[in-house]
């Protein structure tokens, strides 16, 4: 959590959303994202121009120009990198990354191995609807293995990656997992995630309603995680190493001291630093 | 609960817009001024007071079934004005329910009568939005026919 | 030996050793005394691939005037041993005239030393150096070399005295024994070298090579946040910054990778910190689609390229200037963008602040084109002048109404609202976009920005700055980057020969500005490019893209040599001809 700025009474939700119409398709899971962003910004009240929010490609990636806050969106896979530089120097902004699977572990994923090393505080919302979406359906690293598509038949055969794992084993200092069929669920971890210093991760599964119909039994398969969030960082692994990928709410919290930069008052001139040189 | 369905409502109404469904659209924005209508209505009960802020993921509601808004998920591109109904309909019916049973279980006094006359408006939307479904034709076999495949976008 | 009338006069002196020698050491305090005698000169080395006990030449070019070009032959060739003298001999070309000091216990004299002609002496550096307690056989080197060019005898003890403070008394001790002996050994050798010494210097010097005066340059023009990967040869300037902007309350941040740092610079800067990388070829490659980024959103950003020899992994620690083309091109679209390149050593400081002031007035990166010649050689310049710029970044206020961070107006630099500034929020897109910032991909928008990004940078101003133009004459000489060093020194010497040319290197490489170059180029009857890269790509550009009005040649061979000023002399003379 940032130095927090004068709290804004009266902030909703929808002050938090631009006038641009999101084109996700009808049933998209990243409606009821939004929602719950804004609803957790409403409830921090967290002033919109002290918010950004950073994205890269990808349907979830257009998040930021829903929004009424300062946004970038990126090119692909490296939000947190952009976000990284933002934060580090502006650390009295709320920084949040937004961002969908393949973005964030594919073409991403080493950046996000070293987000989480570095904790940075920021809050970072992956939409994971275990596809490609934007470029027509596509596996991504999330999917299962026999998946069948245009661009790998069959099925990819390969082993899917497993973020929270990963999140874990590189550093992270909060680790979630919400639903978008529960956008109030959501908003509470986004709360907490950004409340909680250090490199905050929520995976948000997201179903993709054109490319992944078969999501829609998401709904009937997700539970809250039948035990409490822990600060043992060995039992988040065991815990995680044989998660099914369906439990909800904060799985792991950690008290890593976030990465920050000195930047203090300035102590010298340019000029000071020409002495080196002189003969 | 009424104001998260009138935004609910005047989302998917801008939902509906952009993917060129205007007879949904209209029906949404028609439930959105109906929603507007409650949501007005408690403002004025309210009045001056200080209502308690309460998160939006501690609402209690009193049984299982949640908020009124229809879910994010339920809504199609092609959905017909029949679905649309549909879905409002259960929309309806669980917000008559909250109303009935906070009728049911709070003490005589203002909140009892606020709440006996919601749960009565509730009602009539409801007899309105079966009458209004009896009137609609049902959805073809191929409603959810596109014969144009999804497009590359980025 | 005199120099000659049309020549600087001037001092080449090399040491060679492997394992341990130091000659890397002693080569430093050689130039470092010659400064405070003085002096102007450089400094430049050559090693083998081993980190630690590989060969190693030290090169020392002392003058007494400012020089940016190594001599054409080495006056003192000091080999502490010849191991794997042949990976650099060419390095060190020796005539007749050259004195080669060598240690008989180290073999004989290989054959490209002996087929120079060169005049040997023996002297056994090793067993002297024994006989001193702790005695190394670079200092007797250095020692050798002092007492053959008459270097006064204060400076070379003063070096000394503050490079061995910390290892001791008794290390110094060593060191000024055997130095001392070097200095009686030079005595037995016959060496007739130029006066260097009977003129004070007036003027503030300083010693620095390319990498720190590109630092202190963008410092000098606001950058405070630098991400970086490291890579030979801008790791030094990485360096030099990680420690010198913590002073000034800023900070340099290690990425994992050049698509991390590229992005960070972006993001700091998107939140208003001027920023800057330093990269070389392959890390440019890496950061070309970011780049892109930067142009479509117009976020300002600086990459210094130091660049070394292409392609692909090519040659790490030699200089070439082949980048030019993925520095002016590396990017998709239409992207017009900065591209600047320093002339000199000293003028790393000047460009850098520069493109720093350009990059954040026209919201747009700058690439900044150094080499491992300029970076890495050290030099004794003049002080360079402090220039205050006065553009900076044109940013939005508090605002009121719609934002329209992408307007037309104001010859298409349009004001940039800095995050947290209320009423004012956008979401910058690499996607292109209408003038609010909304992404489109309507024919009349896509138009309307490329034309607004294309403007801003061909409306400028540049001023004189944009390129260095000397002299006068029929004919010119075009040179960009390092080779500007090497080919003014050769114009000043066929300048002494009654021959005159005009001189023209750019600084600002792009945009390409053809009206500046008919300017610089009047009354020019022929030109003559001269590049260190295999496909003269300069001079493809200035006939592609700069329209220049007189016919062009081109004088150009790749790295890892670098350009001699004899070698330019006869090629410019024979072109001259033609």
């Amino acid at each position: 959590m940032t130095s927090s700025p004068a709290p804004i009474p009266g902030l909703t939700a929808r002050d938090y959303k631009s006038e641009v119409k999101p084109v996700w398709c009808p049933g998209c899971g990243d409606f009821s994202v939004l929602s719950a962003i804004t609803k957790a910004l409403a409830e921090l009240k967290l002033p919109p121009e002290k918010v950004s929010v950073i994205s890269g490609i990808g349907c979830s990636s257009r998040m930021p120009a829903y929004m009424n806050s300062y946004g970038f969106h990126g090119v692909h896979g490296r939000a947190v990198a952009l976000a990284t530089g933002l934060k580090l120097s502006r650390p009295d902004l709320t920084v949040l990354v937004t961002g969908g699977d393949g973005d964030g572990f594919s073409i991403g994923g080493n950046h996000f191995l070293h987000a989480c090393r570095r904790n940075v505080d920021m809050t970072y919302i992956v939409m994971d609807n275990q596809v490609y979406g934007m470029t027509k359906g596509q596996p991504s690293p999330t999917t299962e293995p026999d998946w069948d598509s245009a661009l790998s038949p069959g099925g990819t055969g390969l082993r899917p990656f497993h973020p929270l794992v990963i999140a874990l084993a590189s550093g992270a200092n909060f680790i979630a997992r919400g639903f978008s069929g529960d956008p109030n669920g959501t908003a509470r971890l986004i709360v907490d995630a950004i409340r909680t210093p250090g490199f905050s991760f929520v995976e948000v599964l997201s179903p993709c309603v054109t490319f992944r119909e078969d999501q829609r039994g998401w709904k009937k398969i997700v539970r809250p995680a039948p035990v409490d969030p822990t600060e043992d960082i060995g039992r988040a692994a065991r815990r995680l190493m044989t998660d099914d990928g369906f439990n909800l709410g904060i799985l792991y919290t950690g008290k890593r001291k976030p990465y920050q930069l000195r930047l203090d008052a300035v102590e010298e001139e340019p000029a000071a630093l020409e002495t080196q040189f002189v003969v | 609960m009424e104001s998260e369905a009138l935004e609910r409502y005047l989302d998917l109404a801008e939902q509906m817009e952009v993917h060129h469904n205007p007879e949904v659209a209209e029906l949404f924005r028609k439930m959105a001024r109906v929603e507007r209508k409650h949501v007005e209505k408690i403002l004025e009960r309210v009045g001056d007071k200080d209502l308690p802020h309460i998160p939006p993921w501690e609402y209690q509601w009193l049984g299982e079934e949640a908020a009124e808004a229809i879910s994010n998920e339920d809504v199609h591109y092609l959905m017909t004005p029949h679905h649309a109904l549909t879905l409002a309909l259960g929309a309806e019916r669980r917000a008559f329910g909250f109303y009935t049973r906070v009728v049911e279980t709070v003490e005589p006094g203002e909140l009892l009568e606020l709440a006996r006359e919601l749960m009565e408006e509730e009602r009539e939307h409801v007899a309105l939005i079966e009458a209004w479904l009896a009137k609609v034709p049902e959805p073809a076999d191929d409603w959810a026919e596109d014969p144009d495949p999804p497009l590359l976008q980025e | 030996m005199t120099a000659k009338d049309d020549e600087t006069p001037s001092l080449s002196i090399a040491l060679t050793g492997s394992g341990g020698a130091g000659v890397i050491t002693a080569g430093n305090m050689l130039l470092e005394a010659a400064a405070k005698a003085g002096c102007y000169g450089l400094f430049a080395r050559s090693s083998g691939p081993q980190i630690r006990g590989g060969e190693a030449a030290a090169m020392v070019r002392l003058a007494k005037e400012p020089v940016a070009a190594p001599g054409d032959v080495f006056d003192i060739l000091i080999a502490i041993d010849w191991h794997n003298i042949d990976r650099f001999a060419v390095e060190l070309p020796l005539s007749t005239e050259s004195l080669v000091i060598a240690d008989p216990s180290q073999g004989e004299l290989p054959e490209v030393i002996a087929a120079s002609g060169a005049r040997i002496a023996e002297l056994p550096l090793k067993d002297l150096a024994k006989t001193v307690a702790k005695g190394r056989p670079n200092m007797i080197a250095l020692g050798v070399v002092a007492g053959l060019i008459g270097l006064p005898d204060e400076v070379a003890d003063e070096v000394m005295a503050r490079a061995l403070k910390k290892r001791g008394d008794e290390a110094l001790a060593a060191s000024r024994d055997a130095f001392a002996l070097g200095v009686e050994a030079a005595g037995t050798m016959s060496f007739d070298g130029p006066d260097l010494w009977t003129r004070a210097a007036t003027r503030e010097r300083w010693i620095i090579n390319g990498n720190e005066a590109a630092g202190l340059g963008a410092v000098r023009g606001g950058v405070r946040f630098v991400a970086a990967y490291p890579i030979t040869p801008a790791t030094d300037l990485l360096e030099w910054m990680a420690l010198n902007l913590q002073r000034l309350g800023g900070a340099l941040v290690q990425a994992e990778d050049e698509l991390a740092s590229i992005n960070m610079i972006i993001g700091a800067s998107y939140g208003g910190t001027p920023a800057l990388t330093a990269t070389s070829g392959p890390g440019l490659a890496l950061m070309s689609e970011s780049l892109g980024l930067a142009v479509a959103s117009e976020v300002p950003v600086v990459v210094v390229d130091v660049m070394r020899g292409g392609p692909s992994t090519g040659i790490p620690t030699k200089s070439e200037q082949s980048d030019l083309n993925i520095a002016l091109f590396g990017l998709h679209g239409d992207a017009p963008h900065l591209v600047l390149a320093p002339t000199s050593v000293s003028d790393c400081v000047f460009t850098t602040q520069w493109a720093v002031t350009l990059a954040e007035a026209l919201q747009s990166p700058a690439i900044v084109l150094s080499d491992q010649l300029l970076g890495q050689t050290r030099a004794i310049v003049d002080r360079p002048t402090d220039i205050a710029f006065v553009s900076q970044r044109v940013t939005a206020d508090a605002g009121a109404g719609e934002v329209r961070r992408y307007a037309l107006a104001g010859g298409g630099v349009s004001p940039m609202a800095i995050p947290g500034a209320p009423g004012a929020q956008y979401t910058a897109d690499g996607l292109e976009h209408d003038e609010r910032g909304l992404p489109s991909s309507r024919a009349g928008d896509h138009v309307t920005q490329l034309d607004k990004r294309a403007a801003k940078l061909d409306g400028f101003d540049y001023g004189n700055h944009w390129a260095e133009i000397e002299g006068d004459g029929r004919r010119a000489v075009v040179a960009w980057g390092s080779s500007t060093g090497a080919v003014r020194e050769a114009l000043a010497r066929l300048g002494s020969r009654g021959h005159e040319f005009r001189l023209v290197s750019p600084r600002l490489l792009a945009p390409a500005q053809p009206a500046r170059w008919t300017e610089a180029l009047e009354g020019v009857e022929r030109a003559l490019v001269v590049e260190l890269n295999h496909s003269a790509q300069f001079y493809r550009y200035l006939k592609g893209y700069c329209d220049p009005p007189c016919p062009v040649d081109v004088y150009h061979r790749p790295g890892p040599l670098p350009l001699r000023v004899g070698e330019l002399v006869a090629e410019i003379e024979k072109w001259s001809r033609s």
